[in-house]
Protein backbone atom coordinates (compact mmCIF):
# COMPACT_ATOMS: atom_id res chain seq x y z
CA UNK A 1 0.00 0.00 0.00
CA UNK A 2 1.20 3.45 -0.91
CA UNK A 3 0.68 6.22 1.63
CA UNK A 4 -0.48 9.77 1.04
CA UNK A 5 3.00 11.01 1.95
CA UNK A 6 4.51 8.83 -0.76
CA UNK A 7 1.96 10.09 -3.28
CA UNK A 8 2.88 13.67 -2.47
CA UNK A 9 6.57 13.01 -2.95
CA UNK A 10 5.98 11.08 -6.20
CA UNK A 11 3.89 13.97 -7.50
CA UNK A 12 6.68 16.38 -6.65
CA UNK A 13 9.27 14.25 -8.45
CA UNK A 14 6.99 13.94 -11.48
CA UNK A 15 6.49 17.71 -11.46
CA UNK A 16 2.72 17.33 -11.07
CA UNK A 17 0.87 19.91 -9.01
CA UNK A 18 -1.47 18.08 -6.67
CA UNK A 19 -3.91 20.13 -4.64
CA UNK A 20 -4.18 19.12 -1.00
CA UNK A 21 -7.72 17.77 -1.46
CA UNK A 22 -6.69 15.66 -4.49
CA UNK A 23 -4.15 13.59 -2.55
CA UNK A 24 -6.56 11.14 -0.96
CA UNK A 25 -8.27 10.38 -4.28
CA UNK A 26 -5.01 9.83 -6.10
CA UNK A 27 -3.73 7.59 -3.31
CA UNK A 28 -6.85 5.43 -3.64
CA UNK A 29 -6.49 5.20 -7.43
CA UNK A 30 -2.76 4.56 -7.25
CA UNK A 31 -3.30 1.66 -4.88
CA UNK A 32 -6.08 0.29 -7.08
CA UNK A 33 -3.68 0.25 -10.05
CA UNK A 34 -1.03 -1.52 -7.99
CA UNK A 35 -3.64 -4.12 -7.06
CA UNK A 36 -4.31 -4.82 -10.74
CA UNK A 37 -0.61 -5.53 -11.17
CA UNK A 38 -0.64 -7.80 -8.14
CA UNK A 39 -3.49 -9.66 -9.79
CA UNK A 40 -1.56 -9.92 -13.06
CA UNK A 41 1.38 -11.38 -11.15
CA UNK A 42 -0.84 -14.29 -10.12
CA UNK A 43 -1.80 -15.20 -13.69
CA UNK A 44 0.07 -18.13 -15.15
CA UNK A 45 0.40 -17.75 -18.89
CA UNK A 46 2.68 -18.59 -21.75
CA UNK A 47 6.20 -17.25 -21.76
CA UNK A 48 6.16 -14.44 -24.29
CA UNK A 49 9.39 -12.65 -23.42
CA UNK A 50 12.66 -14.01 -24.73
CA UNK A 51 14.97 -13.43 -21.79
CA UNK A 52 17.88 -14.93 -23.68
CA UNK A 53 17.70 -12.17 -26.29
CA UNK A 54 20.72 -9.97 -25.62
CA UNK A 55 23.11 -7.84 -27.67
CA UNK A 56 20.75 -6.09 -30.06
CA UNK A 57 22.79 -3.57 -31.98
CA UNK A 58 22.80 -1.00 -34.73
CA UNK A 59 25.92 -0.39 -36.84
CA UNK A 60 27.70 2.94 -36.46
CA UNK A 61 26.52 4.37 -39.80
CA UNK A 62 25.09 7.88 -40.00
CA UNK A 63 21.52 8.22 -41.19
CA UNK A 64 19.14 11.08 -41.84
CA UNK A 65 18.18 13.72 -39.32
CA UNK A 66 15.25 16.10 -39.11
CA UNK A 67 15.47 19.60 -40.59
CA UNK A 68 15.83 22.29 -37.95
CA UNK A 69 12.29 23.60 -38.46
CA UNK A 70 10.89 20.14 -37.66
CA UNK A 71 13.13 19.80 -34.61
CA UNK A 72 11.82 23.10 -33.30
CA UNK A 73 8.21 22.53 -34.38
CA UNK A 74 7.03 21.47 -30.92
CA UNK A 75 9.05 24.00 -28.95
CA UNK A 76 7.02 26.60 -27.10
CA UNK A 77 9.56 29.27 -27.84
CA UNK A 78 12.75 29.49 -29.92
CA UNK A 79 15.58 31.89 -30.60
CA UNK A 80 18.27 31.66 -33.32
CA UNK A 81 17.64 27.94 -33.83
CA UNK A 82 17.74 27.17 -30.11
CA UNK A 83 14.89 26.05 -27.91
CA UNK A 84 14.19 28.77 -25.39
CA UNK A 85 13.75 27.47 -21.86
CA UNK A 86 13.36 28.91 -18.38
CA UNK A 87 16.70 29.94 -16.97
CA UNK A 88 18.64 27.08 -15.40
CA UNK A 89 22.29 26.92 -14.51
CA UNK B 1 46.44 17.22 6.50
CA UNK B 2 45.97 14.42 4.00
CA UNK B 3 43.97 15.32 0.88
CA UNK B 4 41.63 12.68 -0.52
CA UNK B 5 40.39 12.98 -4.09
CA UNK B 6 38.21 10.75 -6.27
CA UNK B 7 37.16 11.60 -9.81
CA UNK B 8 34.20 10.98 -12.10
CA UNK B 9 35.23 11.52 -15.66
CA UNK B 10 32.84 11.82 -18.59
CA UNK B 11 34.58 10.92 -21.80
CA UNK B 12 33.06 11.42 -25.21
CA UNK B 13 33.53 8.29 -27.32
CA UNK B 14 34.58 9.10 -30.83
CA UNK B 15 31.88 7.26 -32.80
CA UNK B 16 30.36 8.46 -36.06
CA UNK B 17 26.78 8.32 -34.73
CA UNK B 18 25.04 8.88 -31.43
CA UNK B 19 24.57 6.17 -28.79
CA UNK B 20 20.95 5.28 -29.58
CA UNK B 21 20.23 6.80 -33.01
CA UNK B 22 21.90 7.33 -36.38
CA UNK B 23 22.33 11.09 -36.04
CA UNK B 24 25.87 12.12 -36.93
CA UNK B 25 28.12 13.23 -34.06
CA UNK B 26 30.04 15.55 -36.37
CA UNK B 27 28.16 18.76 -35.59
CA UNK B 28 31.06 20.97 -34.63
CA UNK B 29 30.44 23.92 -36.93
CA UNK B 30 26.78 23.25 -37.68
CA UNK B 31 23.81 25.34 -36.50
CA UNK B 32 22.00 24.21 -33.34
CA UNK B 33 19.33 21.50 -33.51
CA UNK B 34 20.34 20.18 -36.93
CA UNK B 35 21.65 16.76 -35.79
CA UNK B 36 18.48 15.52 -34.16
CA UNK B 37 15.84 12.86 -34.75
CA UNK B 38 12.80 11.56 -32.85
CA UNK B 39 15.03 9.31 -30.69
CA UNK B 40 17.46 11.93 -29.41
CA UNK B 41 14.63 14.46 -29.07
CA UNK B 42 12.65 12.02 -26.95
CA UNK B 43 9.55 12.21 -29.14
CA UNK B 44 6.75 9.84 -28.10
CA UNK B 45 7.05 6.37 -29.57
CA UNK B 46 10.68 6.68 -30.62
CA UNK B 47 12.81 3.68 -29.63
CA UNK B 48 16.55 3.62 -28.89
CA UNK B 49 18.84 1.33 -30.88
CA UNK B 50 22.27 0.71 -29.40
CA UNK B 51 25.42 1.62 -31.34
CA UNK B 52 27.70 -1.43 -31.47
CA UNK B 53 30.82 0.70 -31.91
CA UNK B 54 30.16 2.54 -28.63
CA UNK B 55 30.07 -0.80 -26.80
CA UNK B 56 33.29 -1.90 -28.51
CA UNK B 57 35.00 1.36 -27.56
CA UNK B 58 33.81 1.04 -23.98
CA UNK B 59 35.23 -2.48 -23.80
CA UNK B 60 38.53 -1.32 -25.29
CA UNK B 61 38.87 1.19 -22.48
CA UNK B 62 37.81 -1.45 -19.96
CA UNK B 63 40.56 -3.77 -21.17
CA UNK B 64 43.18 -1.01 -21.17
CA UNK B 65 42.25 -0.16 -17.57
CA UNK B 66 42.49 -3.83 -16.56
CA UNK B 67 38.80 -3.95 -15.69
CA UNK B 68 36.44 -6.86 -15.24
CA UNK B 69 33.53 -7.10 -17.66
CA UNK B 70 30.57 -8.80 -15.97
CA UNK B 71 28.65 -11.50 -17.86
CA UNK B 72 25.60 -9.26 -18.04
CA UNK B 73 25.13 -5.53 -18.04
CA UNK B 74 22.10 -3.39 -18.74
CA UNK B 75 20.89 0.15 -19.26
CA UNK B 76 18.75 2.06 -16.79
CA UNK B 77 16.67 5.20 -16.75
CA UNK B 78 17.76 8.05 -14.52
CA UNK B 79 14.75 10.30 -14.03
CA UNK B 80 14.95 14.04 -13.57
CA UNK B 81 13.63 17.23 -15.14
CA UNK B 82 15.98 19.57 -16.88
CA UNK B 83 15.66 21.46 -20.18
CA UNK B 84 18.69 19.71 -21.68
CA UNK B 85 17.06 16.31 -21.14
CA UNK B 86 14.14 16.03 -23.59
CA UNK B 87 12.87 12.63 -22.42
CA UNK B 88 12.99 13.73 -18.75
CA UNK B 89 15.24 10.72 -18.18
CA UNK B 90 18.77 9.87 -19.17
CA UNK B 91 19.61 6.41 -20.42
CA UNK B 92 22.64 5.34 -18.40
CA UNK B 93 23.84 2.28 -16.53
CA UNK B 94 23.20 1.84 -12.85
CA UNK B 95 23.65 -1.40 -10.95
CA UNK B 96 24.87 -3.42 -13.94
CA UNK B 97 27.63 -1.33 -15.53
CA UNK B 98 29.67 -2.39 -18.54
CA UNK B 99 32.84 -2.82 -16.50
CA UNK B 100 34.08 -2.76 -12.91
CA UNK B 101 37.26 -2.81 -10.80
CA UNK B 102 40.27 -1.68 -12.79
CA UNK B 103 43.55 0.18 -12.27
CA UNK B 104 45.59 2.83 -14.05
CA UNK B 105 49.28 3.36 -13.32
CA UNK B 106 50.49 6.90 -12.73
CA UNK B 107 53.41 8.62 -11.01
CA UNK B 108 52.82 10.03 -7.53
CA UNK B 109 54.23 13.37 -6.30
CA UNK B 110 57.61 11.74 -5.63
CA UNK B 111 57.77 10.24 -9.13
CA UNK B 112 57.09 6.69 -7.93
CA UNK B 113 54.73 4.37 -9.72
CA UNK B 114 51.29 4.24 -8.18
CA UNK B 115 48.15 2.33 -9.08
CA UNK B 116 44.89 4.26 -9.00
CA UNK B 117 41.85 2.01 -8.64
CA UNK B 118 38.96 2.45 -11.06
CA UNK B 119 35.57 1.66 -9.55
CA UNK B 120 33.55 1.35 -12.73
CA UNK B 121 33.14 2.54 -16.30
CA UNK B 122 29.71 2.66 -17.86
CA UNK B 123 27.98 3.90 -21.01
CA UNK B 124 25.45 6.70 -21.04
CA UNK B 125 24.00 9.35 -23.32
CA UNK B 126 24.97 13.00 -23.11
CA UNK B 127 22.19 15.54 -22.50
CA UNK B 128 21.86 18.57 -24.77
CA UNK B 129 23.90 21.73 -24.44
CA UNK B 130 22.74 24.84 -22.60
CA UNK B 131 23.80 28.25 -23.84
CA UNK B 132 23.49 31.46 -21.87
CA UNK B 133 23.68 34.68 -23.80
CA UNK B 134 25.69 37.42 -22.18
CA UNK B 135 27.24 34.99 -19.71
CA UNK B 136 25.63 32.58 -17.26
CA UNK B 137 25.12 35.05 -14.44
CA UNK B 138 23.07 37.59 -16.32
CA UNK B 139 21.04 35.55 -18.82
CA UNK B 140 17.30 35.68 -18.22
CA UNK B 141 16.63 32.37 -19.96
CA UNK B 142 18.48 29.28 -21.19
CA UNK B 143 18.88 28.27 -24.83
CA UNK B 144 19.03 24.57 -25.64
CA UNK B 145 20.82 22.82 -28.49
CA UNK B 146 20.06 19.10 -28.82
CA UNK B 147 22.88 18.34 -31.28
CA UNK B 148 24.82 16.91 -28.35
CA UNK B 149 21.82 15.02 -26.96
CA UNK B 150 22.58 11.30 -27.24
CA UNK B 151 26.34 11.57 -27.84
CA UNK B 152 27.94 8.44 -26.35
CA UNK B 153 29.78 8.99 -23.10
CA UNK B 154 31.83 6.65 -21.00
CA UNK B 155 31.67 7.62 -17.34
CA UNK B 156 34.78 6.49 -15.53
CA UNK B 157 34.73 6.58 -11.73
CA UNK B 158 37.86 6.24 -9.59
CA UNK B 159 38.28 5.21 -5.99
CA UNK B 160 39.38 8.06 -3.67
CA UNK B 161 43.04 7.18 -4.30
CA UNK B 162 44.43 10.54 -5.40
CA UNK B 163 46.34 12.59 -2.82
CA UNK B 164 46.92 16.00 -4.40
CA UNK B 165 45.57 18.23 -7.18
CA UNK B 166 48.82 17.61 -9.08
CA UNK B 167 48.31 13.87 -8.84
CA UNK B 168 44.75 14.30 -10.11
CA UNK B 169 46.06 16.22 -13.11
CA UNK B 170 48.65 13.53 -13.81
CA UNK B 171 45.96 10.87 -13.56
CA UNK B 172 43.80 12.69 -16.07
CA UNK B 173 46.80 13.26 -18.33
CA UNK B 174 47.56 9.54 -18.31
CA UNK B 175 43.90 8.62 -18.80
CA UNK B 176 43.55 11.06 -21.66
CA UNK B 177 46.70 9.72 -23.33
CA UNK B 178 45.44 6.15 -22.89
CA UNK B 179 42.12 7.03 -24.53
CA UNK B 180 43.92 8.70 -27.42
CA UNK B 181 46.26 5.75 -27.90
CA UNK B 182 43.18 3.52 -28.03
CA UNK B 183 41.72 5.68 -30.79
CA UNK B 184 38.36 6.04 -29.03
CA UNK B 185 38.62 9.70 -28.09
CA UNK B 186 39.36 13.06 -29.67
CA UNK B 187 40.76 15.42 -27.04
CA UNK B 188 40.58 18.39 -29.41
CA UNK B 189 36.78 18.34 -29.37
CA UNK B 190 35.24 20.90 -27.06
CA UNK B 191 33.81 19.28 -23.94
CA UNK B 192 35.15 15.83 -24.84
CA UNK B 193 36.42 15.29 -21.28
CA UNK B 194 34.48 16.63 -18.30
CA UNK B 195 35.25 16.00 -14.67
CA UNK B 196 33.44 16.01 -11.34
CA UNK B 197 35.67 15.61 -8.30
CA UNK B 198 35.04 14.48 -4.73
CA UNK B 199 37.52 16.09 -2.43
CA UNK B 200 38.04 16.13 1.32
CA UNK B 201 40.66 16.65 3.96
CA UNK B 202 41.05 13.38 5.86
CA UNK B 203 38.73 13.30 8.87
CA UNK B 204 36.45 16.04 7.52
CA UNK B 205 33.39 16.29 5.28
CA UNK B 206 33.53 15.60 1.56
CA UNK B 207 32.70 18.19 -1.09
CA UNK B 208 31.74 17.51 -4.69
CA UNK B 209 33.11 19.92 -7.29
CA UNK B 210 31.20 19.87 -10.57
CA UNK B 211 31.58 21.53 -13.92
CA UNK B 212 35.31 21.10 -14.52
CA UNK B 213 35.27 21.16 -18.29
CA UNK B 214 38.92 20.81 -19.14
CA UNK B 215 41.66 18.62 -17.86
CA UNK B 216 43.83 21.65 -17.22
CA UNK B 217 41.06 23.11 -15.04
CA UNK B 218 41.19 20.15 -12.67
CA UNK B 219 44.38 21.13 -10.88
CA UNK B 220 43.17 24.73 -10.59
CA UNK B 221 39.74 23.79 -9.23
CA UNK B 222 41.14 21.27 -6.75
CA UNK B 223 43.93 23.56 -5.56
CA UNK B 224 41.37 26.25 -4.84
CA UNK B 225 39.18 23.75 -3.02
CA UNK B 226 42.02 22.32 -0.88
CA UNK B 227 42.98 25.84 0.23
CA UNK B 228 39.35 26.74 0.96
CA UNK B 229 38.77 23.62 3.07
CA UNK B 230 42.09 23.97 4.92
CA UNK B 231 41.27 27.57 5.79
CA UNK B 232 37.86 26.55 7.13
CA UNK B 233 39.44 23.86 9.28
CA UNK B 234 42.17 26.19 10.53
CA UNK B 235 39.57 28.73 11.58
CA UNK B 236 37.68 25.97 13.35
CA UNK B 237 34.69 26.25 11.02
CA UNK B 238 32.94 23.12 9.77
CA UNK B 239 33.13 22.00 6.14
CA UNK B 240 29.50 21.84 4.97
CA UNK B 241 28.21 18.27 4.91
CA UNK B 242 28.20 16.72 1.40
CA UNK B 243 28.18 20.08 -0.30
CA UNK B 244 28.05 20.42 -4.08
CA UNK B 245 30.09 23.27 -5.52
CA UNK B 246 30.53 24.54 -9.05
CA UNK B 247 33.88 25.40 -10.60
CA UNK B 248 33.87 28.81 -12.28
CA UNK B 249 36.54 28.29 -14.91
CA UNK B 250 37.03 31.96 -15.71
CA UNK B 251 37.52 33.06 -12.11
CA UNK B 252 39.32 29.92 -10.94
CA UNK B 253 37.07 29.53 -7.88
CA UNK B 254 34.38 27.09 -6.70
CA UNK B 255 31.04 28.40 -5.51
CA UNK B 256 28.29 26.69 -3.52
CA UNK B 257 25.36 25.59 -5.65
CA UNK B 258 21.83 25.40 -4.37
CA UNK B 259 21.00 21.73 -4.11
CA UNK B 260 17.40 20.61 -4.29
CA UNK B 261 16.66 17.96 -1.72
CA UNK B 262 15.00 15.62 -4.22
CA UNK B 263 17.86 16.01 -6.66
CA UNK B 264 19.29 12.63 -5.79
CA UNK B 265 16.04 10.73 -5.99
CA UNK B 266 16.52 9.58 -9.56
CA UNK B 267 14.28 6.50 -9.33
CA UNK B 268 16.52 4.37 -11.54
CA UNK B 269 14.91 1.39 -13.20
CA UNK B 270 16.00 -0.95 -16.02
CA UNK B 271 15.45 0.58 -19.47
CA UNK B 272 12.57 -1.45 -20.93
CA UNK B 273 13.35 -0.44 -24.53
CA UNK B 274 16.82 -2.00 -24.62
CA UNK B 275 17.89 -5.61 -24.24
CA UNK B 276 20.65 -6.46 -21.76
CA UNK B 277 24.23 -6.79 -22.92
CA UNK B 278 26.26 -9.94 -22.72
CA UNK B 279 29.66 -8.94 -24.04
CA UNK B 280 32.23 -10.32 -21.58
CA UNK B 281 33.35 -12.70 -24.31
CA UNK B 282 34.34 -9.86 -26.62
CA UNK B 283 37.15 -8.69 -24.39
CA UNK B 284 39.49 -11.51 -25.32
CA UNK B 285 39.19 -10.61 -29.00
CA UNK B 286 40.22 -7.01 -28.48
CA UNK B 287 43.78 -6.27 -29.46
CA UNK B 288 45.18 -3.32 -27.58
CA UNK B 289 47.75 -1.00 -29.13
CA UNK B 290 50.90 -0.10 -27.21
CA UNK B 291 49.71 2.07 -24.31
CA UNK B 292 51.47 5.09 -22.73
CA UNK B 293 53.22 3.21 -19.90
CA UNK B 294 54.57 0.54 -22.26
CA UNK B 295 55.66 3.16 -24.76
CA UNK B 296 57.40 5.18 -22.04
CA UNK B 297 59.36 2.11 -20.94
CA UNK B 298 60.24 1.25 -24.54
CA UNK B 299 61.47 4.80 -25.19
CA UNK B 300 63.87 4.55 -22.25
CA UNK B 301 65.11 1.15 -23.36
CA UNK B 302 65.22 1.61 -27.14
CA UNK B 303 66.42 5.21 -27.36
CA UNK B 304 68.40 5.52 -24.13
CA UNK B 305 66.59 8.74 -23.19
CA UNK B 306 65.80 9.83 -19.62
CA UNK B 307 62.67 8.63 -17.84
CA UNK B 308 61.50 12.23 -17.52
CA UNK B 309 61.81 12.86 -21.24
CA UNK B 310 60.13 9.55 -21.99
CA UNK B 311 57.20 10.52 -19.77
CA UNK B 312 56.78 13.88 -21.44
CA UNK B 313 57.08 12.48 -24.95
CA UNK B 314 54.59 9.65 -24.42
CA UNK B 315 52.05 11.82 -22.58
CA UNK B 316 50.42 12.67 -25.90
CA UNK B 317 50.03 10.29 -28.82
CA UNK B 318 50.89 12.89 -31.46
CA UNK B 319 54.06 13.91 -29.64
CA UNK B 320 55.12 10.29 -29.20
CA UNK B 321 54.65 9.65 -32.92
CA UNK B 322 56.46 12.85 -33.82
CA UNK B 323 59.43 11.85 -31.68
CA UNK B 324 59.67 8.43 -33.27
CA UNK B 325 59.91 10.07 -36.70
CA UNK B 326 62.86 12.27 -35.73
CA UNK B 327 64.67 10.05 -33.21
CA UNK B 328 66.99 8.56 -35.83
CA UNK B 329 68.99 11.82 -36.08
CA UNK B 330 70.15 11.40 -32.49
CA UNK B 331 67.64 10.09 -29.93
CA UNK B 332 68.93 11.98 -26.90
CA UNK B 333 69.32 15.24 -28.80
CA UNK B 334 65.86 14.76 -30.32
CA UNK B 335 64.29 14.02 -26.92
CA UNK B 336 65.93 17.02 -25.28
CA UNK B 337 64.97 19.46 -28.00
CA UNK B 338 61.43 18.15 -28.34
CA UNK B 339 60.62 17.91 -24.63
CA UNK B 340 62.56 20.89 -23.31
CA UNK B 341 62.28 23.41 -26.13
CA UNK B 342 59.80 22.57 -28.89
CA UNK B 343 56.84 21.81 -26.61
CA UNK B 344 57.31 25.07 -24.72
CA UNK B 345 57.54 27.08 -27.93
CA UNK B 346 54.39 25.38 -29.26
CA UNK B 347 52.56 26.02 -26.02
CA UNK B 348 53.56 29.68 -26.11
CA UNK B 349 52.08 29.95 -29.60
CA UNK B 350 49.00 27.77 -28.81
CA UNK B 351 50.13 25.58 -31.69
CA UNK B 352 49.64 21.84 -32.07
CA UNK B 353 52.56 19.56 -32.84
CA UNK B 354 50.57 18.56 -35.94
CA UNK B 355 51.59 21.91 -37.47
CA UNK B 356 55.28 21.00 -37.38
CA UNK B 357 56.62 18.85 -40.23
CA UNK B 358 58.90 16.25 -38.59
CA UNK B 359 61.39 16.53 -41.48
CA UNK B 360 61.88 20.23 -40.77
CA UNK B 361 62.55 19.63 -37.08
CA UNK B 362 64.89 16.76 -37.95
CA UNK B 363 66.73 19.21 -40.22
CA UNK B 364 67.22 21.56 -37.28
CA UNK B 365 68.56 18.68 -35.16
CA UNK B 366 71.02 17.78 -37.92
CA UNK B 367 72.35 21.34 -37.99
CA UNK B 368 72.88 21.09 -34.24
CA UNK B 369 74.45 17.66 -34.39
CA UNK B 370 76.88 18.75 -37.11
CA UNK B 371 77.73 21.82 -35.02
CA UNK B 372 76.65 24.10 -37.86
CA UNK B 373 74.72 26.26 -35.37
CA UNK B 374 74.93 26.89 -31.63
CA UNK B 375 72.13 26.00 -29.20
CA UNK B 376 71.29 29.66 -28.96
CA UNK B 377 71.03 30.11 -32.71
CA UNK B 378 68.98 26.90 -32.91
CA UNK B 379 66.32 28.37 -30.63
CA UNK B 380 66.20 31.43 -32.87
CA UNK B 381 65.86 29.27 -35.99
CA UNK B 382 63.14 27.19 -34.32
CA UNK B 383 61.14 30.29 -33.41
CA UNK B 384 61.39 31.72 -36.92
CA UNK B 385 60.37 28.35 -38.35
CA UNK B 386 57.37 27.97 -36.03
CA UNK B 387 56.23 31.48 -36.83
CA UNK B 388 56.34 30.60 -40.51
CA UNK B 389 54.31 27.39 -39.82
CA UNK B 390 51.79 29.34 -37.75
CA UNK B 391 51.32 31.92 -40.46
CA UNK B 392 49.69 29.15 -42.48
CA UNK B 393 52.37 29.25 -45.15
CA UNK B 394 54.63 26.39 -45.96
CA UNK B 395 57.03 25.96 -43.04
CA UNK B 396 60.42 27.40 -43.77
CA UNK B 397 63.36 24.99 -43.78
CA UNK B 398 65.80 25.52 -40.89
CA UNK B 399 68.81 25.46 -43.25
CA UNK B 400 67.21 28.23 -45.32
CA UNK B 401 66.64 30.33 -42.20
CA UNK B 402 70.27 29.85 -41.11
CA UNK B 403 71.44 30.87 -44.57
CA UNK B 404 69.17 33.91 -44.83
CA UNK B 405 69.82 35.25 -41.36
CA UNK B 406 73.51 34.36 -41.34
CA UNK B 407 73.21 32.28 -38.18
CA UNK B 408 75.81 29.64 -38.96
CA UNK B 409 78.31 29.14 -36.17
CA UNK B 410 81.43 31.15 -36.76
CA UNK B 411 84.71 30.09 -35.19
CA UNK B 412 86.13 32.14 -32.38
CA UNK B 413 88.79 33.81 -34.52
CA UNK B 414 86.16 35.76 -36.43
CA UNK B 415 85.15 37.47 -33.22
CA UNK B 416 88.60 38.58 -32.14
CA UNK B 417 87.90 42.17 -33.18
CA UNK B 418 84.59 42.27 -31.30
CA UNK B 419 86.27 40.77 -28.24
CA UNK B 420 89.01 43.42 -28.34
CA UNK B 421 86.42 46.21 -28.66
CA UNK B 422 84.39 44.85 -25.74
CA UNK B 423 87.50 44.54 -23.57
CA UNK B 424 88.61 48.06 -24.45
CA UNK B 425 85.10 49.40 -23.73
CA UNK B 426 84.72 47.77 -20.30
CA UNK B 427 87.89 48.45 -18.31
CA UNK B 428 86.12 48.07 -14.97
CA UNK B 429 84.92 44.55 -15.79
CA UNK B 430 88.39 43.62 -17.02
CA UNK B 431 89.88 44.87 -13.78
CA UNK B 432 87.27 42.94 -11.76
CA UNK B 433 88.15 39.79 -13.68
CA UNK B 434 91.83 40.28 -12.96
CA UNK B 435 90.90 40.73 -9.30
CA UNK B 436 89.41 37.22 -9.44
CA UNK B 437 85.72 37.98 -9.93
CA UNK B 438 84.32 35.17 -12.11
CA UNK B 439 81.08 37.08 -12.80
CA UNK B 440 83.00 39.74 -14.68
CA UNK B 441 83.97 37.23 -17.37
CA UNK B 442 80.34 36.21 -17.84
CA UNK B 443 79.45 39.85 -18.25
CA UNK B 444 82.08 40.37 -20.93
CA UNK B 445 81.09 37.17 -22.76
CA UNK B 446 77.48 38.36 -22.65
CA UNK B 447 78.51 41.61 -24.27
CA UNK B 448 80.29 39.75 -27.05
CA UNK B 449 77.33 37.35 -27.48
CA UNK B 450 75.03 40.28 -27.95
CA UNK B 451 77.21 41.65 -30.72
CA UNK B 452 77.42 38.26 -32.43
CA UNK B 453 73.73 37.32 -32.22
CA UNK B 454 74.40 33.92 -30.69
CA UNK B 455 76.54 32.61 -33.48
CA UNK B 456 79.37 31.58 -31.19
CA UNK B 457 79.57 29.00 -28.46
CA UNK B 458 79.65 30.83 -25.09
CA UNK B 459 82.30 28.52 -23.66
CA UNK B 460 84.56 29.09 -26.64
CA UNK B 461 84.01 32.82 -26.32
CA UNK B 462 84.84 32.67 -22.63
CA UNK B 463 88.21 31.13 -23.43
CA UNK B 464 88.80 33.71 -26.12
CA UNK B 465 87.95 36.64 -23.85
CA UNK B 466 90.14 35.24 -21.06
CA UNK B 467 93.06 34.71 -23.43
CA UNK B 468 92.61 38.18 -24.84
CA UNK B 469 92.68 39.78 -21.38
CA UNK B 470 95.86 37.82 -20.58
CA UNK B 471 97.60 39.31 -23.62
CA UNK B 472 96.34 42.83 -23.02
CA UNK B 473 98.34 45.21 -20.89
CA UNK B 474 96.80 45.48 -17.45
ZN1 LIG C 1 19.03 11.30 -33.18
Amino acid sequence: MVSEIEIESIAKLADIDLARDEVAGFTREFNAILEYFDALDQVSGEETLTPELTNVFREDEPGGCLPQEDVLANAGSTEDGFVKAPRVM
Amino acid sequence: MTVIIGLEIHVQLNTATKLFCSCSTDYRDDPPNTHCCPVCLGLPGALPRLNRKAVEYGLKVAKALNMEVPEESEFARKNYFYPDLPKAFQITQYDKPLSIRGVLEIEDDEGHEKLVRITRAHLEEDPGRLVHKGGGDRARYSLVDYNRSGIPLLEIVTEPDLRSPQEARRFLGRLRATLEYLGVFDGDKEGSLRVDANISIKGYERVEVKNISSYKGVEKALTFEVTRQRNLIRRGQPVTVRETRHFQEGRGVTTASRSKEEEHDYRYFPEPDLRPLSVAGWVEEIELPELPVARKNRFVEQYGISLNHARTLTGDLKIAEFFEKIASVDPVLAATWTADTLLGELNYRSMSIAAVPPGHFAGLLKLLKEDTITDKAAVQVLRTMLDSCAAGNECEQPAAIVEREGLARATGVDFAAIVRTVIAGNPQAVEDYRAGKKGALNFLVGQVMRETRGRADPRELGELVAACIETTEG
